[in-house]
């Protein structure tokens, strides 16, 4: 690496970028990037988005949350036995999984609405393949040094010393790709027996085979293949383009200000020549080892590590910063024409997103806060249709469900409209007789299936499908639901 | 080869063909997709070896691991059966009615109770057990030998008309075939009969045909038709018809009887599945 000086003290690294045009074969083997480390705003942003997305990950399932004696007390559970998901005071039902589309539907959207602002802001900063990348570089580099060290061990001879870094390295990558495989099982279970049981190795398989491979996924995405899955694996580069637009903010080289660009010599004028001087340090900090002055490419991941690069040695040469940083097209075109390049962030599109991400937000707030702790669902038996019976009626049956979602055992009256002389029936309970409604309690949290039997005299039938109503009323509670169906008979 | 051809753009050798003038590269194969192809093939003689894999005369070859995809089916049969421990005993010691009136032993009774169905009687009753003709309807209220639960557990038990001792057993006479009535009078009898649920349209045939009914019917079907569940003989004064209730089917009835067979369950069935059934029939609607 012959590092030719530039004054004051900038480093100027002989690098070329990994995706040079005229080096760009079909098939290629990969070249090996050695990050170097680089300071700034946008590197401390990045620490902060590390430290909180994994903050998150492996404390959330750790959070109790009190939910009434018996009851799973962890804040964010999914729980597949009982096939209950638990998100602090949300207790969602496989029937609702309808939550979970909007969610996905959101985190769609607001990709979409992020994009539109800002570029690849979910890519630089919040995707966990850049947070986990970023942490098992941050280890390499811990343990082997920057990106000049590693380069010479990576070229130096096998040793007792490259061997014990090596080790080293790929044991504190081993360990954190574990604790992230089995931090994921402990949403699935109670976090501290499911803890308990990993260590005295007596859970389940599941568990194990789980931590297992996310642990393999984790080490091979993270520590092995990092920008590989962003350039080849990952469909997000090349879908983005249909989400930008002339308005985005995107990590720009300001051409126009930079070129020429050519080695400096302190003193030296900056008359009949750009900003740039060519060190190159934009491309020795890049993770996915690009030249942000080849313009806009789909291997950036918009880190914006490039701008803290360049904004040191701007500073450094005493020019202003900014030569490489956000900004839009249409502003870039504003400010080369001389006028305030300014940032347009309301514009139909945005507006759009921003619409229709409030209007599912909306949706799925207003179907959470009217959610109902009790749900019926009614199945007619469709074989038979019906039933004639020997005293001339009609009777059709019925599978009936109902789900007690809170956690009281509660008692319910169920009657019927719209059928002329029904007569309602419990299979289980007597026969109560004409106008008679029939009750029954479901346990806390439970599904309740009965059969119910609806007979009605067959030549008070008007027609062959008889809309009718089933009411299902709370005992103790002014609560009920209803349920809309149909009694079928003979053609008339 | 001595005539082996070299590409000069790409280095590669090419394999002689040649279409106006576009010479084909012979690009070998990348190594990752031979080390691939290579590896399942050793994989496929590994697996010959540990699984099931080639056909004998009388027999198949039985892997080194012996495995059987029956063995592992029967395995979990009896954990299931295992796991319903429980449950099964709870059925085998409970009365009929206290199963009836206890909600979890109502649950998995007609749970298992439809398994059993579907699997023994639905060839015959049907999948929601509404009955064909000659086959009752087992939904409906109108029962051949009654419908309390322990009619129905008799029933299902010993079956009919088959070689069970306690098989249910009746025997109407086939009226014609015998010689006791002929072709007019049985007409008149089943116009009769069919007055009995008001579907007559012939007032004179139900006049004739009222004392031969007397006379040779209403010992087992009642005066008025109401059928003796004792006997197995039928209820006639409704519009439940199990061959067919036009005159036709009646005539057909009376002439030459039917005689619908059902087998013992009991004998091949295990008692507490024979529970079940009783319990899921009864469930369907129609058990008194």
């Amino acid at each position: 690496m012959g590092a030719l000086d530039i004054d004051p003290g900038v480093d100027r690294v002989d690098v070329e970028a990994v995706n040079k045009k005229e080096n760009r074969v079909l098939y290629k083997k990969r070249t090996k990037i050695h990050p170097k480390r680089v300071n700034g705003t946008f590197r401390n942003l990045k620490w902060w988005v590390m430290i909180v997305t994994l903050g998150v990950y492996y404390v959330t399932p750790w959070i109790r949350w009190d939910r009434g004696p018996g009851a799973q007390d962890q804040a964010v559970l999914i729980d597949f036995p009982a096939r209950k998901f638990y998100f602090f005071f949300i207790e969602i039902w496989p029937q609702e999984t309808y939550y979970l589309a909007g969610l996905l539907i959101m985190a769609g959207i607001g990709l979409f609405f992020i994009t539109a602002l800002f570029g690849r802001a979910w890519c630089g900063y919040a995707c966990p393949q850049t947070v986990w990348t970023d942490l098992f570089i941050y280890v390499e580099r811990w343990v082997e040094g920057d990106r000049a060290a590693r380069i010479r061990l990576d070229k130096a001879p096998m040793s007792f010393s490259k061997l014990r870094k090596r080790t080293t390295k790929v044991a504190i990558w081993l360990v954190i790709s574990v604790l992230t495989g089995g931090a994921w099982v402990f949403y699935y279970a109670d976090a501290p027996t499911l803890a308990m049981d990993l260590i005295t190795l007596d859970a389940a398989p599941v568990a194990y085979i789980t931590i297992a491979v996310l642990s393999f996924t984790t080490f091979s995405l993270g520590a092995l293949m990092r920008e590989q899955v962003c350039i080849y694996m990952c469909p997000w580069p090349r879908i983005q383009g249909g989400m930008m637009d002339e308005d985005s903010l995107v990590v720009t080289y300001r051409e126009d200000r930079g070129e020429p660009r050519s080695s400096y010599k302190k003193g030296s004028s900056w008359e009949e020549r750009g900003d740039c001087v060519d060190c190159n340090q934009c491309v020795v900090v890049c993770p996915t080892g690009i030249d942000i002055r080849d313009g806009q490419q789909f291997e950036c991941i918009t880190c914006a590590l490039c701008i803290d690069a360049c904004d040191g040695v701007m500073a450094k040469v005493g020019r202003p910063s900014g030569l490489i940083g956000y900004a839009s097209l249409s502003g870039e075109n504003r400010r080369r024409s001389g006028q305030p390049s300014g940032v347009r962030l309301f514009r139909p599109r945005t507006f759009v997103y921003l619409l229709a991400l409030a209007a599912v937000g909306g949706i799925m707030l207003f179907a959470l806060l009217t959610r109902s702790d009790l749900d019926i669902s009614v199945l007619r038996d469709r074989n038979p249709l019906y039933v004639p019976l020997s005293n001339g009626h009609i009777r059709n049956a019925y599978t009936f469900k109902v789900l007690n979602k809170s956690s009281d055992q509660r008692t319910f009256v169920l009657s019927i409209e719209g059928l002329a002389g029904a007569r309602l029936r419990v299979v289980g309970s007597e026969d109560l007789g004409e106008s008679a409604t029939p009750y029954f309690t479901v346990k806390p949290d439970s599904v309740h299936t009965l059969r119910l039997l609806v007979s009605a005299p067959g030549e008070l039938l008007v027609s062959e499908a008889t809309d009718i109503r089933f009411l299902l009323k709370d005992l103790n509670a002014n609560k009920g639901a209803i349920n809309d169906t149909v009694f079928r008979g003979p053609k008339k | 080869m001595s005539d082996r051809e070299i590409d000069e753009h790409s280095g590669t050798e090419t394999t002689g063909h040649e279409w106006d003038g576009i010479r084909e590269l012979n690009t070998p194969m990348p190594r990752w997709w031979l080390t691939i192809l290579y590896a399942t093939i050793i994989w496929a003689i590994g697996y010959m070896l540990v699984y099931p894999a080639w056909p004998l005369v009388s027999s198949y070859t039985k892997g080194f691991f012996e495995y059987s995809s029956r063995a592992e089916v029967a395995k979990d049969i009896a954990i299931a059966k295992e796991a319903q421990k429980a449950d099964l005993d709870k059925l085998a010691t409970a009365s009929l009615e206290e199963i009836r009136t206890d909600a979890d032993m109502l649950e998995f009774a007609m749970a298992g109770g439809r398994a059993a169905f579907n699997v023994n009687c639905s060839q015959c009753h049907g999948s929601g057990a509404q009955g064909f003709v000659g086959y009752p309807n087992l939904n409906d209220d109108e029962w051949l030998w009654g419908g309390t639960l322990d009619d129905i557990h008799l029933s299902i038990t010993h079956g009919i008309r088959n070689d069970d001792d306690d098989a249910h057993q009746s025997d109407m006479p086939a009226f014609l075939k015998d010689e006791l009535l002929g072709k007019a009078e049985i007409s008149d009898v089943a116009e009769f009969v069919l007055s009995l649920s008001n579907s007559s349209t012939d007032a004179a045939a139900v006049d004739r045909g009222a004392p031969m009914y007397k006379e040779n019917c209403a010992d087992c079907h009642g005066e008025k038709g109401a059928g003796n569940a004792e006997l197995g003989a039928p209820a006639l004064d409704n519009k439940i018809w199990l061959y067919g209730g036009d005159k036709t089917a009646l005539v057909e009835s009376i002439s030459f009887s039917r005689k619908g067979v059902m087998p013992a369950w009991g004998q091949k069935l295990d008692p507490i599945v024979v529970k079940q059934l009783t319990i899921y029939v009864h469930s369907l609607g129609g058990g008194n």
